[in-house]
């Protein structure tokens, strides 16, 4: 071929794809948001891949999800199981574990697809999971960006609901068992308990039409509450700009990275698949929620080992640690508060992780706005707070498999429930204390290299017959890193504006005392100058 | 009766032997399968003391004397150590001396298991003394654990009778104080029959009112299908199911999925 052709034809092409982008412009003024999208800045860092990872797991368990409403049933109506599962034939079951096991066994590609569902769906909330942890403790939830965790944290609660229902649809003996648990917890609310669970499961556990009803809940109202906050979430990290970590040339002002068009579009892109790929791997190698094994539901047999996907695990944890006796008969009602405590603590955690942003906001009494990240350890309050916050949820969800505990460890249940009822309480308060004094270990050392460099390990002999260790300087860039953060003083208690001194500012100056009562000050510059001197 | 048919099969690797005699031998085996069989029936399990020889019984007293009686006493009437073994039944020392419970080792929550001590002939010998000293519960007919009963009615019996301690997939539970149902994986078909029928330790009895024999049959059935069946979804992680697929999500999906975000990032630059 020669050259003049080829240009001939690629001039050609182009003239296709721009007329073609010209008709849909001219109609839609797409390249103004193509433009102004494009044009977005996203810094570089493994860890603001998380929230990626989440989003494209949610996309593998819309189009595996897809496929599987072709074939599922939701119906509780008796059938006799025929297929293709040799000790199942011949059971009665339900139409909707028929139907799974049907797609299991004899829908070409349905195990497979099955699989890929589930695991998405356990890699969507552990990677929402992360992805909050990262906001964190780097500090990113905070002004303007409160809302956008509230947001988060929404699409966190969101996605265990899509599990959880989604879980509970083959009518297997295992979601039996975990819907059974929920309809303990619904009956043990005080007074309406009995009345909410008759609505829900239309009469008396476990009915016929709870199966139809969480069916409609986890394809139609669930997804679409999760698409709606994943776009509200995403149009709020577009107006607000990404946050960085702090380096040379980073500012409160401006974001240092890549404009999404056209590399980070094409990276993203190819993420995706990689996650794709990776769920198709562990789904083709690795059984998940073998509902041939666990049979159909029936009220009757309770297998060992019975246990909740891992995102309920901290509410069935919870529920196993609370002393089993504390329930007393008054007004003719039985009070079951040793499933109600547990209910109200539980909705009190997530309540306060919901809020966090505001908490601290106010007890700082910071209202400016933050783009760059923080390290940690400069932030060794917050930080001792979050690792108090997965304490505590890690004891939970250690109770949930308490039994598999006992019996791999060769330990006793009761041992291993009453080691983690304490481990509840103090294990929060050893993390926290701990932690923080970490972090401030941390900080000492920055400050150290930041003063007088790195050890080198050289050691030299002055003149004079004294040995010194020769000390490396930081380059600048290093340096940046390590003395560029901010700190508070603690709030001074003043009297408001009408001279009063209410419990609200006491409480609040107390609080920031504690929050801001053991930290190191950035070095600044003229401790550098004069560290630079000494060597 | 299971002594007979060993006899059987010594003679015949002696080779030289009258033809007359084979048939002779064949004979006296299918009368006492049939005696002992009729007794089965009768008493509801194979109540084999006729089938063996006073001379196992008196194998069997001395090695029960020599190994067993310093806990279960010299007439294995039980001391304060152990419980007395009259009317426990050929098949509960098949099963406690077969997994090798016993002679048991140290004082625990529960006998442990471990490589059995004895050869099948010695165990033979010492259930011959001990179902010797009072009927109880015999070795089960092999017609019962061959494997080849109903799969679906015994995961049915499974999961009704068995699950709640045994997990449905046999994976093994804890139950309290320390004791725990063990995994079901590779235990031999009579002695998953011997369990039901003398329940050891902390098991429930299951006799012949609450599962009949062929439902023995079918239980054991559905343990050899699943156990013979590899997981059709791919490696089964232990069938410990949701607490290991949460660890494994966590530790290998999420742990890999970052490995793979820390090298994007890092090409980059
Ligand atoms: C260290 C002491 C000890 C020794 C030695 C011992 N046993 Fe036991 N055995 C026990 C105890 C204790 C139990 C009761 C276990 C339980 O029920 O928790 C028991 C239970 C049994 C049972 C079950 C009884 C039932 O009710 O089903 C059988 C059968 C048995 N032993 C046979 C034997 C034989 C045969 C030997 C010798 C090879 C032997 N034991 C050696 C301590 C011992
Ligand atoms: C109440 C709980 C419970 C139930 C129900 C139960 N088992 Fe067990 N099972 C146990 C315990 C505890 C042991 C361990 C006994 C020991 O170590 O001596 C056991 C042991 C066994 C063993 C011996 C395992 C081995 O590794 O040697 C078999 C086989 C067995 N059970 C089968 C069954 C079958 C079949 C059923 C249902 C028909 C059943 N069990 C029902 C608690 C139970």
């Amino acid at each position: 071929m020669t050259a003049t052709t080829a240009a001939e034809t690629t001039a050609k092409r182009r003239s296709l794809t721009a007329a073609a982008s010209e008709y849909i412009d001219e109609r839609t003024s797409v390249s103004v948001v193509v433009k102004e999208f494009g044009r977005k800045i996203f810094p570089d860092h493994w860890s603001f891949l998380l929230g990626e990872v989440a989003l494209y797991s949610f996309i593998v368990i819309l189009i595996t999800g897809t496929f599987l409403t072709f074939f599922f049933q939701a119906s509780q109506a008796d059938v006799i199981y025929h297929g293709s599962w040799v000790p199942l034939k011949g059971i009665q079951m339900s139409a909707a574990m028929n139907s799974t096991l049907n797609i299991s066994f004899d829908v070409r590609g349905g195990l497979l697809v099955r699989q890929i569902h589930h695991w998405a769906a356990l890699l969507f909330v552990a990677s929402i999971g992360l992805h909050m942890l990262r906001i964190f403790f780097t500090g990113a939830f905070r002004k303007p960006r409160e809302l956008n965790w509230v947001i988060g944290f929404t699409l966190f609660v969101l996605a265990m609901a899509e599990g959880f229902t989604g879980y509970s649809l083959p009518d297997d003996l295992l979601s039996g068992n975990g819907l059974r648990i929920i309809d303990g917890l619904i009956k043990g609310i005080p007074v309406v308990g009995t009345w909410i669970s008759f609505l829900l499961f239309g009469g008396e556990f476990p009915g016929t039409s709870i199966v139809g009803r969480l069916y409609t809940l986890h394809i139609l109202l669930l997804p679409a509450l999760v698409v709606a906050f994943i776009a509200l979430h995403l149009v709020f990290v577009v107006v607000h700009k990404h946050t960085q970590y702090a380096g040379p040339g980073r500012t409160q002002q401006n974001v240092v990275g890549y404009p999404v068009l056209p590399v980070y579009a094409a990276k993203a892109g190819g993420f995706f698949f990689i996650v794709f790929g990776v769920l198709a791997l562990m789904a083709s190698l690795f059984t998940i929620n073998p509902i041939w094994l666990y049979g159909p539901y029936d009220p009757s047999p309770v297998s060992a080992g019975t246990q909740p996907d891992w995102y309920i695990g901290f509410a069935d944890g919870m529920l196993r640690l609370m002393p089993s006796h504390w329930e007393f008969v008054w007004l003719d009602h039985t009070w079951s508060l040793n499933v109600f405590i547990p209910v109200v603590i539980l909705v009190l955690f997530l309540v306060v992780v919901a809020i966090y942003p505001f908490i601290e906001s106010w007890v700082t009494g910071d209202k400016r706005e933050h783009h760059i990240l923080d390290r940690p350890r400069n932030q060794a309050t917050r930080t001792a707070i979050g690792a108090a916050g997965v304490t505590f949820y890690a004891v939970m969800w250690a109770a949930a498999s308490s039994d598999l505990v006992a019996t791999h460890f060769k330990l006793t249940m009761e041992g291993v429930i009453g080691a983690l009822q304490v481990l509840l309480i103090l294990g929060p308060i050893i993390a926290y204390f701990i932690t923080k004094r970490i972090c401030i270990g941390l900080q000492k050392k920055d400050r150290s290299i930041a003063l007088h460099g790195y050890e080198s390990g050289r050691i030299v002999k002055l003149p004079g017959g004294e040995f010194i260790e020769v000390h490396q300087p930081l380059d600048e860039y290093e340096r940046w890193r390590l003395v560029s953060y901010e700190t508070y003083q603690p709030l001074m208690l003043r009297p408001d504006s009408r001279g009063r001194i209410t419990f609200g500012r006491r409480l609040r100056a107390g609080m920031s005392r504690w929050f801001f009562e053991d930290r190191l000050e950035p070095v600044t510059k003229g401790e550098l100058e004069a560290g630079h001197d000494h060597h | 009766m299971r002594e007979t048919t060993h006899k059987i099969a010594r003679r015949r690797k002696t080779g030289r032997r009258h033809p007359f005699a084979t048939v002779a031998l064949i004979a006296i085996g299918l009368g006492l399968t049939g005696g002992a069989y009729a007794a089965f029936n009768a008493t509801g399990s194979t109540a084999d003391a006729a089938a063996s020889s006073q001379s196992d019984i008196d194998a069997g007293k001395k090695l029960f004397q020599a190994n067993c009686a310093s806990c279960h006493g010299l007439e294995a009437q039980g001391t304060s150590e152990a419980p007395s073994l009259i009317g426990v039944g050929a098949a509960a020392v098949d099963f406690q001396v077969g997994t090798g419970r016993m002679p048991m080792a140290m004082q625990g929550p529960q006998a442990q298991e471990k490589p059995s001590q004895f050869t099948q002939d010695q165990i033979d010998q010492l259930a011959a003394y001990v179902a010797s000293l009072a009927p109880g519960p015999g070795i089960p007919d092999s017609k019962y654990t061959d494997g080849d009963g109903d799969a679906a009615k015994g995961a049915e019996l499974f999961r009704v009778n068995c699950a709640m301690c045994h997990n449905v997939a046999g994976a093994g539970g804890a139950l309290t104080e320390g004791k725990y149902a063990p995994p079901l994986h590779g235990v031999s078909p009579t002695h998953v029959y011997e369990a039901m029928v003398t329940g050891p330790q902390n098991m429930p009895v299951f006799n012949d009112k609450n599962i009949s024999p062929e439902g023995k049959r079918d239980i054991i059935t559905y343990l050899r299908f699943i156990q013979q069946n590899p997981s059709p979804g791919g490696f089964e992680l232990g069938a410990l199911g949701p607490v290991a697929e949460g660890l494994f999500i966590w530790i290998f999906g999420l742990g890999s999925i970052v490995a793979l975000t820390v090298w994007i990032t890092a090409k980059s630059n």
